[in-house]
């Protein structure tokens, strides 16, 4: 048998099941792994203590799990990043981290993230920036960086993240890992502290495809606290498909080469080769508004955050500073003190767009995109099963290189926005290793699969066809494989 | 200068009597211990998801359907954002641009709209005032942060102070008869502003208008919305021009304070509730809450002006309930009496003799029954008794309760109209009073009191009075 840190989450969860894994042994080795996290990934860890009575599972079956720090979790930690909740301890437990628990499933700890979920490099986070495993003066990706990074390095089996604009799916390729966005209303948001309403969906990061299936079967599900919840109909079986005959791959007339690196292309142009090689054919497809993506986003988004954000005020519960003046006073010191600069960018953003006076230019303008963008998807799955991009326009960029420009990082965002505005599931596998731009080792290279809404199990069937067909079995530490 | 015509609109808010809150689980309360009635969701904690009170979609669909409002296939929740410790999330779950209810109309006056959101938390401001400047610290209690309202707007048709405050009135009967709100101004279920302004009569401009609020009885609306028209009246009269500013009335000294100008007002950045899917109510739930709907008051007047009644008394008789049903009964125990003669005497004698003994208008426990108030206008309408001896059966029915027929053999009130011996009276009237018998003669009807006068103290108010001026006219020619 393998090393048990080697398992993948449905390898251990299948021996455990058969009886030939113990599951206090298993949890607890995964407890000392993650206890040696140096990439300041995790912002939490259960250590047994008294915070953990409330997340106690009934008996472990299935492989403990990190967990964005975005999830509450009644009587853990639970900051989303930021300052502002720093202390706070919710009294309640959010729908996906519930699902865990009754599914078996232990939580080994709440990992680091961009403050809020605004950001690709987790850089934005208040408690300092997770490093990426593979090279740790470079950037893991955000905003769901930690949970990226603990499944990358070896300090948990999987994960839990949130995707936004490409949370889940750019970290994930950063990190060598699989990320899966959703479909919009697949998991439950309650209880996932809200960035863009409209927009943000929990999914799985982990190191198989089979494992995101087996983790997207426990999260999804319609909820009744979550009226936009619908479930997946049928719920999601483990992948076995072993070619991809019979499938069309749309690439996006627009994907220029000015967009992303030539590493990436490379990489991207092999992944179509492996694609034909396994059967699948590639085709053209056109989402002439696409390029319109980041622009409308970055309108929805900080619209709906600068509201979502306003009931971190100082009165019930988190941070407070200032108060001696007067109520207004106190507003503004405890969000001027508790908000990083980026979120506060982000909600004088969307303040401004929604501004009476202003609101058709922006918002109006930008629903019209997202809508225009949906149609493009419409019209390009009716002629492919699939649409297929880079995850990501580079590979992991390091560590403040991007922190200056915040236009620069937005454009992280550009491969991955669309399926986001369309309400689409979008998958990222590791396709292989690329060198950046300015020279150094070789880093991950993500590989983004989109499908129509609801239409899960086919993509993490084609995805899993595929992720055997490349056999990605590179990991961080220079093995090579 | 044209005269100045008052153009009055209303704004209405009605907290449902639903069970639990708009958007989450708990409990609705009126005077509990402070905020025992929370949970994550209405005290906003990171994370929570607002989910529709379907009780309250129904119990707003019958309003809709009360008021004849169109039902929108698909109305859309909006956030109006603002920052105040009585709005937990920084924005109120509202409707905006598409409500539930769309045009309607009540009686006379017209609905814009109503729509469905929920209510604030109540802030206590701690020190003398009782209100936010000048107290020393503020609480905010969240029981009642999160109860479901609906805001009905009407289109500015109200002319009158005294004709808005009745509009409210029969407003607030309507949907307190649908048993869907307590309507309870006191405690706030029911709260009502007005928008205000004048225009030369005869304009169809409308006037800049200003926003009455805090108005939490009928009577303070009526004296707030005089107030303002007044204010407003001498300040155009005077050559000035109304600002548009929200105004606080307070009763106690009639005075109006300004609360906000339009330069201060909210920029409330409305948008769509990402949290919430478009509300589509089912056939089922439209069709349910169309048969829910009792007899309302506006119906039920248009019935009894088709029974012949003045409209004033069929809106009176038809506004509650209670009285509609006492006003039925009795024209059922009164076969064979006009309906009018009965609405006349529940509106005005009954009304004014429970008045008097301080059961101010209470016809659902009334000490005397539809039958009693059936027999007397029998009596009176059968000219057994005169209609003067009817009020006074009635004031003693109405003080010891009792048989009518009883009351008038006790207090010998039959009437006389047997000619034989009213002749007998008015002779004796005449013989007493020569010179008003002259006068009568010569063509002066005006003394014919005195001789009357004399005929009804001789026979205790029973005489006939028709029969007494047939007689009268025989023997005086007048």
């Amino acid at each position: 048998m393998k090393d048990l840190l080697d398992l993948t989450a449905l390898e251990a969860h299948e021996a455990m099941v058969a009886g030939d894994l113990g599951a206090e042994e298993y949890t607890a080795a995964w407890r000392e792994a993650a206890a040696g996290d140096e990439l300041n990934a995790y912002l939490w860890r259960d250590e047994g203590g008294e915070e953990a009575a409330a997340i106690a599972v009934e008996r472990d079956c299935v492989a403990p799990i990190a967990v964005k720090d975005i999830f509450t979790t009644e009587g853990v930690p639970t900051t989303a990043g930021s300052r502002i909740l720093e202390g706070y301890r919710p009294p309640y437990t959010s729908t996906a981290v519930r699902k865990l628990l009754e599914a078996g499933a232990p939580v080994l700890g709440k990992t680091n993230m961009d403050e809020f979920a605004m950001g690709s490099s987790n850089e934005n986070s208040a408690y300092g920036p997770v490093l990426n495993p593979w090279d740790r003066e470079r950037v893991p990706g955000g905003s769901s960086g930690g949970s990226a990074a603990v499944v990358a390095g070896g300090l948990a089996p999987w994960a839990i993240g949130t995707d936004t604009g490409g949370s889940i799916r750019q970290p994930a390729a950063f990190c060598g890992i699989v990320g899966l966005k959703p479909t919009y209303g697949a998991i439950s948001r309650y209880g996932m502290i809200a960035f863009a309403s409209s927009l943000d969906q929990c999914g799985p990061l982990t190191r198989t495809v089979s494992d995101a299936a087996l983790l997207l079967g426990i999260l999804q599900g319609r909820d009744p606290l979550d009226s936009t919840s619908v479930g997946l109909e049928g719920g999601v079986s483990l992948p076995d498909r072993e070619d991809l005959s019979g499938l069309r791959f749309g690439v996006p007339a627009e994907l220029g080469h000015d967009e992303y690196d030539s590493g990436v292309r490379a990489v991207f142009e092999q992944t179509l080769k492996r694609i034909e090689a396994l059967g699948g054919e590639i085709a053209e497809v056109s989402l002439p508004s696409s390029e319109h993506g980041i622009s409308a986003y970055y309108v929805i988004a900080p619209a709906e955050a600068s509201s979502n954000l306003a009931r971190y005020d100082g009165v019930r519960y988190g941070m407070r500073a200032g108060g001696d003046g007067d109520l207004i006073e106190m507003y503004e010191t405890t969000r001027s003190e508790g908000f990083g600069p980026e979120v506060k960018r982000r909600i004088m953003l969307g303040t401004y767009a929604l501004s009476s006076g202003y609101y058709e230019a922006y918002y109006g303008q930008a629903q019209k995109v997202r809508t225009r963008i949906a149609q493009d998807f419409d019209g390009a799955f009716s002629k492919v099963d699939f649409v297929v991009t880079p995850t990501a326009p580079s590979v992991a960029f390091k560590l403040g290189e991007k922190t200056d420009d915040p236009l620069a990082m937005y454009l992280n965002d550009f491969f991955t926005v669309p399926m986001s505005l369309a309400g689409i599931p979008a998958i990222s596998i590791p396709a292989g290793l690329a060198e950046p731009e300015g020279g150094g080792p070789q880093l991950p290279v993500g590989f983004q699969i989109a499908a129509p809404a609801f239409a899960e199990q086919r993509l993490l069937d084609a995805a899993y066809a595929l992720e055997q067909g490349l056999s990605f079995e590179a990991r961080p530490g220079g093995a090579d494989g | 200068m044209a005269d100045l015509e008052a153009v009055i609109g209303l704004e209405i808010h009605v907290q449902l009597a639903t069970k639990t809150k708009m958007f989450c689980g708990c409990e609705l309360s009126f005077g509990d211990e402070p905020n025992v009635h929370t949970c994550p969701i209405c005290l906003a904690h990171p994370g929570v998801l607002p989910v529709p009170n379907e009780q309250a979609i129904r119990y707003a669909l019958q309003i809709g359907a009360a008021l004849n409002c169109e039902i929108a296939p698909r109305s859309i929740f909006h956030r109006k954002n603002y920052f105040y410790p009585d709005s937990p999330k920084a924005y109120q779950i509202s409707q905006y641009d598409i409500p539930i209810c769309g045009a309607g109309r009540l009686g006379e006056v017209r609905i814009h709209r109503a729509h469905l959101e929920e209510d604030a938390a109540k802030m206590i401001h701690v020190g003398e005032s009782g209100r936010i400047h000048g107290s020393g610290a503020s609480l905010v209690d969240f029981n009642r942060g999160g109860t479901p309202l609906v805001e009905i707007v009407t289109e500015p048709d109200l002319r009158g102070a005294a004709e808005a405050a009745e509009w409210a009135r029969l407003l607030r009967e309507t949907v307190r008869q649908l048993g869907v709100s307590d309507v309870n101004m006191e405690e706030g279920s029911l709260r009502v502003d007005a928008n205000v302004s004048v225009r030369p009569a005869g304009s169809e401009e409308l006037g800049t208008k200003t926003e009455l609020k805090n108005m939490n009885s009928f009577r303070f609306l009526q004296r707030g919305v005089e107030a303002e028209l007044a204010r407003q009246r001498e300040l155009v009269e005077a050559g000035g021009t109304v600002e548009q500013e929200t105004l606080h009335f307070d009763p106690a000294s009639g005075t109006l304070t300004s609360l906000r100008s339009k330069e201060e007002a909210h920029d409330y950045r409305y948008f769509p509730e990402p949290d919430l899917v478009p509300l589509a109510p089912t056939e089922e739930m439209l069709r349910e809450a169309r048969e829910a709907l009792p007899e309302l008051p506006v119906a039920r007047a248009t019935r009894y002006e088709s029974m012949g009644l003045e409209s004033d008394a069929a809106k009176l008789l038809a506004r509650e309930p209670e009285v509609a049903a006492y006003f039925e009964a009795t024209c059922a125990e009164a076969q064979g009496v006009d309906p009018r003669v009965v609405a006349n005497w529940i509106t005005g004698d009954l009304t004014a003799e429970l008045r008097k003994r301080d059961h101010e208008e209470d016809f659902t426990n009334p000490t005397v029954p539809p039958a009693g108030v059936a027999q007397l206008a029998k009596l009176v309408a059968e000219k057994k008794i005169s209609h003067g001896s009817g009020r006074k059966v009635l004031a003693v029915l109405v003080a010891e309760g009792g048989d009518p027929a009883e009351i008038v053999e006790r207090e010998g009130l039959a009437q006389i109209s047997d000619s034989g011996q009213l002749e007998s009276i008015v002779e004796a009237a005449i013989a007493a009073n020569p010179d008003a018998a002259e006068k009568i003669k010569a063509g002066n009807n005006k003394a014919v009191g005195a001789i009357i006068g004399f005929v009804m103290r001789e026979t205790k108010g029973a005489a006939d009075g028709g029969e007494v001026n047939r007689l009268l006219n025989e023997k005086l020619g007048s």
